[in-house]
């Protein structure tokens, strides 16, 4: 039960860091006032701490594989959708096949599907209509002989658009998955 | 276990540096613009406050109630430009004279030294009847005074209208700038006037979905940090956050249930976006629906009993009802090609939601009792509605000029609002329950 073991080093993690908190000294204490003619009001509310996450940092080497070159079949990466539709369109499976067949060969190669989608529509069912569209294109590269543990699929939804204007030019642009190596 | 001690890592960085620099970030506020629907706003008069020889207070007490009551859209404050008279004790008030101003109420207070802080007291009038309404003093530090006169705000409101007020609670809401790898996203906490935004998380990937535990105390949230969709807790005065759920696929939509014991989320992990009940305490994860469709977007009702998401199970995405430990759903959205996330009224007796209508997607509230679906906003790319805790208001996020921005509208038809930063996108409101 991988799921299982995950939570539970969350916990660990989480309580690390209560203890580091407690010594560090971040302590509330409520205050209360027996006053009767007034009132008593709470200092302020208390102030949020805040939590920064840091970016992973960029190991990459300069050229990491036939995907960077222009000329190389491989350097398309991205299939496009209609909207509010997971279908995959006759037109990308050439494509798909393309990366099935390399991926194949090179069984030591990982993928991550990233699953986009358009503004329309509420944002945590375009999370969920990403991650159909990724699953999908999954679905298909495993029956093309790729190996479930080549790849792993990420749903964006709506967040991280190509294009960021208010259009069916910009829309058209975001309803995509891409084959990230 | 080596992704997990890097996750440990950064979390441990961030807190020393957190102890280190104690720092709270000037951070944009979020600016209110009243955008109309006063018409059937109560005339008020706020005098401005009596101050004792000497004193300065942090903050005009009179000014920031006068605009929490204007903000209600249920009242309509006096200029101070126009009062005859500023009266800030009984004996200096002459209530025929503001009755002649057309006035139905008037507020009289004074700030006093009380130890390091203040002793605000002040009266409420009805001055037809000529009643003194109410008359209570709140002692305040002298950081808290915004917050002391929203709860006087909150006191008068309650007193006139019946209804808790809600300028004493607090709006979370997602704010974003740049794009692409260059952007920077923070999850923050204001008051609900907007005045002392603070940030809760800040990362280089997305962040969505805040909801507020039932207590004020935490938030739940999705954060997309280190390429990964993950569902964090986070208790607000430490800072100190829970990893509550991170499989493979998505982790998304978390709600709390009203006794905040449990944490209704979408994950995809079995291959399909269903809806999950997880307990917080001993974390069992309990799998409530089962179909290959979406099924997302969970949102309790007020009783805990049952759960209304979001489903494309019949075709187009609507919303559905089925009891909190899973099992049948029914459709409750009546009307229209697209219904999404949907949340219950504090009453429960009605759902915001958004709805597609001739191509916009809109807030629309539906009253259960009576089957009618009321439009509240009018937008072309609406989305994210929530209630105020007293049901008066439902905040949801807007494009106004191109950018994001947040808007507020009365459910009743009375004022609307929209809330904009000077910069940077806005979105995802969450309207925090009552503070405890």
């Amino acid at each position: 039960m991988r799921v299982l073991s995950l939570t539970s080093k969350a916990l660990f993690v989480s309580t690390i860091l209560s203890l580091m908190l407690g010594l560090s000294g971040c302590s509330t204490t409520p205050k209360s006032d027996g006053s009767s003619a007034s009132r008593s009001v709470p200092q302020t509310a208390p102030r949020p701490r805040e939590t920064t996450t840091t970016p992973v940092e960029s190991t990459r080497p300069v050229y990491a594989g036939p995907w960077e070159d222009p000329s190389s079949p491989l350097y398309n990466r991205t299939i496009y959708f209609d909207y509010d539709s997971a279908e995959i369109k006759p037109q990308y499976l050439d494509l798909m096949r393309t990366h099935a067949r390399y991926l194949g060969s090179n069984t030591s190669v990982k993928v991550t599907l990233e699953g986009n989608t358009d503004e329309r529509g509420t944002r945590e069912y375009n999370l969920a209509l990403g991650d159909q569209r990724a699953e999908t294109v999954r679905r298909f590269m495993l029956a093309e002989g790729v190996l479930p543990s080549q790849m792993t699929t990420l749903s964006y939804g709506e967040e991280r658009p190509a294009d960021g204007g208010h259009s069916e030019t910009a829309w058209r642009q975001n309803r995509r998955v891409i084959i990230q190596y | 276990m080596s992704r997990f001690q890097h996750l440990l890592l950064i979390l441990t960085l961030c807190t020393l540096n957190l102890a280190g620099s104690g720092a709270v970030l000037a951070a944009p506020r979020l600016n209110i613009q009243i955008t109309g629907g006063v018409e059937a706003a109560q005339p008020i008069a706020v005098v401005p406050f009596g101050v004792s020889e000497g004193l300065i207070p942090s903050a005009d007490v009179a000014a920031i109630i006068s605009a929490d009551l204007a903000r209600t859209g249920r009242f309509k404050p006096m200029p101070t430009r126009d009062m005859l008279d500023m009266p800030s004790t009984r004996d200096a008030v002459d209530l025929r004279e503001w009755s002649l101003l057309g006035m139905n109420n008037l507020v009289i207070g004074r700030v006093e030294a009380e130890g390091t802080g203040y002793r605000v007291s002040f009266s409420l009038y009805d001055v037809f009847r000529g009643d003194e309404l109410a008359s209570t003093s709140l002692i305040s530090s002298k950081t808290g005074m915004r917050h002391t006169a929203h709860l006087i705000a909150d006191i008068i409101y309650e007193k006139l209208t019946g209804q808790a007020g809600v300028a004493a609670t607090r709006i979370a809401y997602v704010t974003s700038s740049g794009s692409g790898d260059s952007q920077t996203v923070t999850l923050k906490v204001a008051d609900a006037d907007g005045y002392a935004p603070q940030t809760i998380v800040s990362s280089g990937e997305p962040i969505m979905s805040p909801a507020w535990s039932p207590d004020g105390r935490r938030i739940a949230y999705v954060s997309f940090e280190n390429r990964r969709a993950a569902i964090y807790v986070q208790e607000l005065s430490s800072g100190r956050r829970d990893l509550v759920a991170s499989y493979p696929g998505i982790n998304s939509s978390p709600a709390f249930s009203p006794d905040g014991l449990r944490l209704a989320m979408t994950l995809s992990k079995d291959g399909n976006p269903e809806i999950y009940s997880l307990n917080l305490l001993s974390r069992e994860l309990i799998r409530l629906t089962d179909h290959y469709a979406i099924d997302t977007e969970p949102a309790w009702s007020p009783d805990g009993r049952s759960i209304i998401f979001t489903s494309d199970r019949g075709g187009s995405p609507q919303i559905y009802r089925m009891s909190a430990t899973g099992g049948p759903a029914e459709r409750i959205s009546i009307d229209g090609d697209y219904n999404g996330r949907a949340s219950y009224s504090p009453d429960g007796r009605s759902i915001a939601m958004v709805t597609r209508i001739n191509g916009s997607f809109r807030i629309g509230v539906l009253d259960l009792d009576r089957g009618i679906m009321r439009l509240v906003s009018s937008g072309d790319l609406d989305e994210s509605p929530s209630f105020a805790p007293n049901g008066s208001m439902v905040i949801y996020a807007t494009i106004y000029g191109g950018r994001g921005v947040l808007a507020a509208a009365s459910v009743d038809g009375g004022g609307n609002q929209r809330l904009s930063q000077d910069s940077g996108q806005v979105r995802e409101p969450a309207w925090s329950p009552f503070m405890k």
